[in-house]
């Protein structure tokens, strides 16, 4: 009779196989665990870069976005129409751009053209993702905290949130990200 | 005996008299006409008519030629089907009685029975309810053109079964030709009930509309529908008065609003209307006005620039809704206009805000005056603050789903919809009993409140929408958290699960959910195991359906024979292999073991894994109308041997 679980090949490899737990857990049912052999990863849209995901969940927003899974979330296809058309709509009617932040497991959407100067942007945004920003000033950006907020323009150049006049900014800007700790730096003093 | 007979219904017939007990201890009574005495069958342990059976009347020694005209009567009082499938197990003439008095059949996979059998067996039957495509297909995981074709059935009960009246379909493809047989066969149809359903058009609308001169209800839900626009809804005649339920919320095109006043103005009887977006705010107020009566509305767009005039007597005309009982549609609603809604408020049991971009500020209000609601639609804009508000304002609510508003996946995210939300709707709701939550993060804690506060949970289908989430402040996987739902939660049915689960969680399934039917799993689990104690332990177990998982064969073969006793498997990009899937095929005769494969290896090795498998029970054997890329042993017996040789 044809034994279709093990594949003498495959039971070397046991210790490359890939684990669905998080580094460093332990796996109770390790001894009852039948491999099977015939299971091939790369038909799962999540190979590597699942592990590569901090405990924290964090999606670094400056790395590729995620591969669409089929069918992921599960929301029906008639739903998810609808909700696009309406995004679409609504794109028109303000200037929304997305705002992430570094650490945070959510973005956020914000409608640029109800804000009139820089000053009410910032602190919008600190309510909302719970932070403060320091103070800026033209030469050296922002001082005295580990945020630093900044925004992809037309050309994909990531900028300094401040440094241009307020009208130039809310026609350039194409998402905002508050950067964190060294990645902030970088910006801060070179622009 | 004395005392036993609690509620009986007491039915005068030519021969002698009949009782017929639905109380908690006799099943049936019945007098025989000469001599006159009474049988009392005790019920044997449940309430139900399906312990009755040929063995229990023999035992009893009487004369079993009850008058098939008392049984036609007393079968009359049986709408359950459970009941009457018992009824009709317990002889040949009691088969053939019941038989010809069903009239109404449910067929939950269109593929478990042929359409013949089905009209041959029941001929009297006004009313069919049939689901094609599994489930997964809501998703686009089940490939176009698999299947589930409508006109086998409409062809087959034209043919035998033209009393016809009532139709619904679920995932099925409906073409314009099916619209068309309908209104041309069935010369007393009323009600036509499409949810995700595709492949038809307006044109087949307008065959019914122009046809059934006696409709009732014409409902699309959620359907794809071709819209060639056109004049469909002018179609129904001058003569059509009987119209209790119009649904044409998910077509695209305008129909012209003269229409749709005529019609409302001559349908004294119509209860529900859902529009579709294309009618305008400024429309909904006359037509609201001609039907003050509705029980359920759906509205159109609720964005257009009104004046204040407008607004008024479009609040007014909301406040003459006095009997709304359901309020959805409310596509595109501007904050200012919600106010418009609070006079209904008040009177509702049932809210769908899930096509409502609306921040959660502006919902506040709205809940707040919501105290009778019992259903809650809504999208995760509510955030966690809103919903502590229905927490405290929705006393009565039973249902709740949170559906995420960036649709595309994680990326898309605008809230974070977090496990707060569901926890303080499991303290404020007592009589919380179905959950449908999207989210991006939960804890195993959460899980235990809920569980604790809510053991009257029926049906939990939680969706932390980033794959393999740990408990976000333990890091640790949602094992425990899963487990004291299944654990607390006796009457559990239908249950989905998300996030990190080891086969833990799944031994845990197995072990407490033996009232679980439904079960949805992905991206879960480690083995094997993870199958196995879900085949093994699950008594209860209908439907279940997996997708990338990592499991395969063995526990699929070893459990072989609990496939039988369920309606269906589905598991998709699992590990699955093209060879257990040809061993498991003759192993269950009663079994169609498809395997939905659309960039299959040439040569099909036996190790090759099987990019889909859907294994359901079913009398009808293989079907005749699979696409090229379903296999089945019965299709393709060779496979595997030789391409060369296939033709």
């Amino acid at each position: 009779m044809e034994n279709v679980g093990v594949c003498d090949e495959f039971v070397n490899l046991k210790a490359t196989e890939l684990r669905l737990g998080l580094p460093g857990t332990e796996d109770g049912g390790e001894e009852e665990r039948q491999k099977v052999s015939c299971c091939k990863s790369n038909k799962r849209a999540f190979p590597e870069t699942e592990k590569d995901i901090e405990s924290t969940g964090k999606t670094e927003t400056a790395s590729p976005p995620k591969a669409q899974i089929v069918g992921w979330p599960p929301v029906r296809s008639y739903r998810k129409n609808n909700i696009q058309t309406k995004k679409n709509e609504s794109e028109g009617q303000g200037m929304y751009v997305k705002v992430s932040m570094d650490g945070a497991p959510y973005l956020r959407k914000i409608d640029l053209t109800v804000y009139k100067q820089y000053p009410e942007l910032m602190k919008s945004l600190e309510n909302m993702f719970k932070f403060s920003v320091g103070e800026y000033c033209e030469r050296e950006g922002y001082k005295g905290s580990e945020f630093v907020p900044t925004y992809e323009d037309k050309d994909g150049d990531w900028m300094l949130v401040g440094d241009v006049p307020w009208e130039m900014f809310v026609s350039s800007c194409k998402r905002l990200r508050i950067m964190k700790g060294s990645e902030a730096k970088g910006l801060g003093c070179g622009v | 005996i004395a005392g036993v007979l609690t509620w009986a219904t007491l039915l005068k017939v030519s021969h002698g008299h009949c009782l017929l007990c639905f109380s908690c201890l006799v099943t049936l009574v019945f007098v025989s006409p000469l001599p006159q005495f009474i049988y009392i069958i005790p019920k044997p342990s449940s309430f139900r008519l399906r312990s009755l059976t040929s063995n229990h009347i023999s035992n009893l020694s009487m004369d079993l030629r009850l008058p098939s005209k008392v049984l036609e009567h007393i079968l009359s009082f049986v709408d359950s089907n459970e009941d009457r499938n018992s009824v009709s197990l317990v002889c040949k003439s009691w088969f053939e009685t019941e038989r010809r008095t069903r009239k109404r059949v449910f067929v939950r996979n269109c593929y478990a029975v042929t359409p013949e059998a089905v009209a041959r067996r029941f001929p009297e039957t006004r009313s069919l309810t049939l689901k094609g495509k599994p489930h997964f297909a809501d998703y686009n995981l089940v490939p176009d053109g698999w299947g589930g074709y409508a006109w086998p059935w409409i062809e087959a009960m034209a043919a035998k079964c033209p009393s016809l009246e009532e139709l619904r379909l679920k995932r099925m493809v409906v073409t314009d030709e099916c619209l068309e047989k309908i209104a041309a066969s069935f010369k007393d149809f009323k009600v036509l009930v499409l949810t995700s359903c595709e492949g038809f058009s307006t044109d087949g609308l307008a065959a019914i509309a122009v046809a059934c001169r006696n409709l009732r209800e014409l409902e699309l839900r959620e359907c794809i529908v071709e819209d060639i626009g056109g004049d469909w809804l002018s179609y129904f005649p001058e003569t059509l008065t009987s119209l209790v339920s119009l649904d044409f919320s998910c077509l695209d095109s305008e129909v012209k609003l003269s229409d749709l006043e005529r019609l409302l103005s001559r349908s004294p009887n119509l209860k529900s209307l859902k529009l579709n977006r294309a009618v305008s705010l400024d429309a909904l107020g006359s037509l609201l006005r001609l039907a003050p009566q509705l029980v359920e509305l759906g509205t159109g767009s609720f964005s257009d620039k009104l004046d204040q005039e407008a607004v008024a007597k479009l609040s007014q005309a909301f406040s003459e809704l006095k009997e709304l009982k359901s309020l959805s549609g409310l596509w595109d609603v501007l904050p200012e206009y919600i106010p418009l809604l609070y006079s209904v408020c008040p009177g509702l049991t049932s809210l769908n805000l899930s096509y409502a971009t609306v921040q959660m500020s502006d919902l506040v209000e709205l809940i707040t005056g919501c105290s009778n609601l019992q259903k809650l639609w809504v999208m995760d804009l509510i955030e966690d603050k809103g919903l502590e508000v229905v927490a405290s304002s929705c006393k009565e609510l039973r249902e709740l789903r949170v559906f995420p508003s960036g649709a595309e996946g994680l990326n898309d995210t605008n809230v974070a919809m977090t496990e707060q939300g569901l926890v303080s709707v499991s303290e404020g709701c007592p009589n919380l009993e179905s959950v449908l939550y999207f989210c991006v993060q939960f804890t195993n804690a959460a899980m235990v409140t809920i569980a604790r506060n809510r053991p009257n949970l029926t049906c939990f289908r939680l969706c932390v929408m980033e794959p393999f989430a740990p408990d976000h402040k333990t890091q640790q996987p949602l094992d425990e958290g899963f487990k004291a739902i299944v654990e607390r939660c006796k009457d559990l049915q239908r249950l989905s699960v998300s996030g990190l689960l080891t086969d833990k969680a799944f031994e845990y399934i197995g072990t407490h959910g033996k009232k679980l039917r439904m079960l949805s799993i992905a991206f879960a689990g480690d083995s094997d195991l993870m199958l196995h104690h879900l085949l093994s332990g699950c008594e209860s177990l209908n439907k279940l359906e997996i997708r990338d998982c990592p499991f395969g064969d063995t526990a699929l073969l070893e459990n072989a024979a609990k496939l039988e006793t369920m309606r269906s498997l589905w598991m998709s990009s699992c590990c699955v292999s093209f060879g257990a899937c040809k061993l498991l095929s003759p192993k269950m005769p009663k079994l169609n073991v498809e395997v939905i494969d659309e960039h299959p290896l040439e040569t099909r090795p036996d190790s090759s894994p099987v990019e889909r498998i859907y294994i359901y029970r079913t009398l009808a054997g293989p079907r005749l109308d699979m696409p090229e890329f379903v296999w089945t042993i019965q299709k393709n017996p060779e496979i595997g041997v030789s391409h060369l040789a296939i033709k």
